[in-house]
């Protein structure tokens, strides 16, 4: 087969011999005793521990993700939100080994049923990708190579992964595409991307990341170009295929409604670190972290209210990821920052069953308890064109 | 009783797709279909629908970057469709566009500042020794500091480019700002920090504003009035909160429950529309909405696809174009 370029889907090619490593390594990390800590825990699926990845770049070398630890367990819905730069998407393409340099993963192990991914060699990543784990990327638009059908595409995978022959390859496929909603599959199949919607095209996007029937999907802003509707239709069909398969996934986003109608757990990322984690019902109750919180009440809200009051509006902006406050990252935004913040780096501490990354919450810090209800956290709010003060 | 300030009746854009050899048309694509409705001065209307409804292309006919195949656009009772050429830029100055991808929408080898001075330099509005002093003032207006005004485009981030393209706007002292999607290319944060600027302007400057968007929640925040569309068709028009409160299009209805909440124990039942929006080249007679509906009379042959609904009056100021409702037939 041709080339994969850049952004196409997971599924990429492994030879055979790929696949016979992978088996004897499958048979070695059975035999491999559990490391350190956590795994054996009952479900659990993908460990991250400690991952850090950083760009080389001219003018320096800028961290993506810092020190980034999470897990997933069989079934779960983890969903990832930040804004654009705080490192979502690097994250997950430093889980699959499909970083571009100059991005490099300094640190950490992500642990993939026991066995450390990015200790795997090529061909059995290879393996692991597309069988195990798969993603669907960004944007349905440019994902898809033009220039082939969907029948090719959709095939390509397959038959690399599930070793069928070509007849049964497209049949699966056929399925796939039905599965995720595609009228007449069978017609559709023969199309080129061009040919087909934005919202087919993700839906297309979707039957490849799911046809070799992964454990682990990673949705990288599935729905972000998409309509509301469409977006509707494949919020409900991912959620829909957890149910039926058992599949877990990792939902990368920045849209805190979605996050809030389809995950279990979330975690919030700034600047590459994580500073809030906790479960989708104690999140959106009650936020504690002041960016969960502010970014919370700068969405406009859906609910029946009389007056327009101007919306809470975090102040500034992301902080240049060359040069990152020496303190907490957040620091220069935050409404409730103190002298400390600004010279310190808070840890990511257990409050609550949930951790959070702020000196607030620290042990002994007795504001935390109180202060931040969105109500009293109202009364820094609304600061007036403050990003004028930032330099670009 | 205030007059409109502006007054769209039975605007329609076509766009020829396929010609015969003789020139005659044989298909066409009917972006925009017979729209009216009316803006009053200083209120913010919504106009929401997905991608491809036309919706952008209303805004490009009011800034006269499109020429309407049909219909008239009246601006304070002048009808803006029959004047010559020259006479018609002259309104121009008063109809002002924001666009919606302040990454294309700058030229990157200008500076800002003179981004932000051609338009009163091409217009003649100031003599020459004041643009300065306006560009400065304008650049305080949108919340960007004057001393900025010398670097590029590539300088800034998306909020501020934004407020970049506002100021250029503003240059020109509109009327009646059309906003395409201002906000949809900017993340969350910064989402709220250039709504809340537009809602200062339109109190500073005494805009008013034609908001193009297609996040209800959005829209819902700044509107004082709201239209739906879809495919090129008005199908309902209201005062925010009616429409909000007590959406009667089918199309509405479905469009406000897929918007997700950001409240867990609220995961409500959504109406999940089947498929994708249909082609707006030669659509079928009937609804536009129909192959989607949900709510339709099962009947083959029933008005829903045979005639376009058309769009009544139901309650003060709440008009809605859907056979399902006692009213319109």
């Amino acid at each position: 087969m041709t080339g994969v370029p850049p952004g196409e889907p997971m599924t990429v090619t492994a030879g055979p011999a790929g696949t016979a490593a992978a088996c004897a390594a499958e048979a070695r990390g059975v035999a491999e005793p559990p490391p350190k800590g956590g795994h054996g825990e009952a479900g659990l699926l993908l460990q991250v521990r400690g991952l850090s990845t950083d760009f080389a770049m001219k003018k320096g070398t800028v961290h993506a993700v810092i020190d980034v630890s999470f897990s997933v367990r069989e079934g779960e819905v983890l969903a990832i939100v930040g804004e654009s730069g705080s490192g979502k998407s690097v994250a997950a393409l430093s889980v699959l080994g499909l970083l571009q340099p100059p991005g490099r993963c300094v640190a950490g192990e992500v642990l993939y049923k026991g066995r450390d991914l990015l200790k795997l060699p090529k061909g059995e990543m290879r393996d692991i990708r597309g069988n195990h784990i798969s993603m669907i990327f960004q944007e349905p638009m440019t994902s898809l190579n033009p220039v082939f059908t969907i029948e090719d595409q959709l095939t390509e995978s397959i038959r690399l992964h599930l070793k069928l022959d070509r007849r049964a390859a497209v049949k699966r496929a056929v399925e796939m595409l039905r599965l995720v909603g595609i009228p007449s599959p069978e017609k559709r199949i023969k199309d080129y991307p061009h040919q087909m919607s934005g919202g087919m095209r993700q839906r297309v996007m979707t039957a490849m990341a799911l046809s070799c029937d992964p454990d682990l999907l990673i949705a990288d802003e599935p729905t972000t170009d998409l309509d509301v509707t469409i977006q509707a239709q494949i919020l409900a069909l991912i959620s829909d295929l957890r149910d039926k398969i058992g599949m877990a996934v990792i939902l990368i986003t920045h849209d805190l409604g979605v996050v809030a109608e389809t995950a279990d757990r979330v975690i919030v990322m700034y600047c590459g670190q994580v500073v809030e984690e906790a479960t989708t019902e104690q999140l959106f109750e009650r936020p504690l972290h002041p960016y969960t919180l502010g970014l919370l009440r700068s969405i406009p809200t859906m609910e029946d209210t009389e007056a327009t009051e101007p919306l809470y509006m975090i102040r500034g902006m992301v902080p240049n990821p060359l040069h990152l406050p020496r303190g907490c990252a957040f620091a220069p935004r935050c409404d409730r920052r103190r002298a400390r913040c600004a010279a310190e780096q808070p840890a990511l501490i257990e409050v609550e069953g949930r951790k959070l990354r702020c000196f607030l919450f620290e042990p002994g810090c007795n504001q935390a308890a109180t202060a931040l209800s969105p109500e009293s956290a109202q009364a820094g709010g609304a600061v007036r064109r403050a990003d004028s003060e930032v330099a670009p | 009783m205030t007059e409109p300030l502006l007054q769209l009746r039975h605007l329609s854009k076509f766009f020829v797709v396929e010609r015969s050899l003789l020139g005659r048309t044989i298909s066409v694509l009917k972006a925009v279909d017979d729209l009216s409705f009316d803006i009053m001065p200083g209120e913010t209307f919504g106009l929401v629908g997905e991608s491809g409804c036309g919706k952008t292309t209303v805004g490009k006919m009011l800034v006269n970057l499109y020429r309407p195949t049909a219909g008239r656009i009246l601006y304070q009772g002048t009808d803006l469709t029959g004047l010559p050429a020259r006479e018609r830029r002259r309104y121009c100055r008063d109809i002002q566009l924001i666009f919606q991808d302040p990454y294309a929408s700058l030229n990157p080898r200008m500076t800002v500042g003179d981004i932000v001075a051609e338009p009163i330099r091409v217009n003649r509005l100031l003599p020459r020794d004041k643009v300065d002093d306006r560009v400065g003032y304008l650049f305080n207006a949108v919340g960007l500091s004057a001393n900025y005004r010398n670097r590029f485009p590539h300088e800034f981030s998306g909020g501020q480019r934004q407020r970049v393209g506002i100021a250029r706007a503003l240059a020109m002292e509109p009327k009646l700002i059309v906003c395409d999607e201002p906000v949809s290319a900017l993340d969350v944060s910064v989402q709220a920090q250039v709504l809340n600027l537009l809602a200062e302007l339109s109190v500073q400057f005494g805009l008013t504003y034609l908001f193009i968007a297609h996040g209800l929640n959005v829209v819902k925040h700044v509107s004082d009035r709201v239209g739906v569309m879809y495919l090129g068709r008005l199908v309902e028009v209201a005062p925010k909160r009616d429409l909000y409160r007590n959406p009667l299009h089918p199309y509405t209805k479905a469009l406000l429950s897929a918007i997700p909440v950001t409240n867990p124990a609220q995961r409500r039942t959504r109406i999940l529309l089947e498929g994708d929006v249909s082609s707006p080249i030669d659509p079928a007679p009937g609804c536009r909405f129909a192959g989607r509906c949900y709510a339709k009379t099962g009947c083959a042959g029933c008005a829903c696809d045979t005639q376009l609904p058309e769009l009544v009056e139901v309650s003060p100021g709440h008009f809605v174009a859907c056979y399902l409702h006692p009213a319109v037939g």
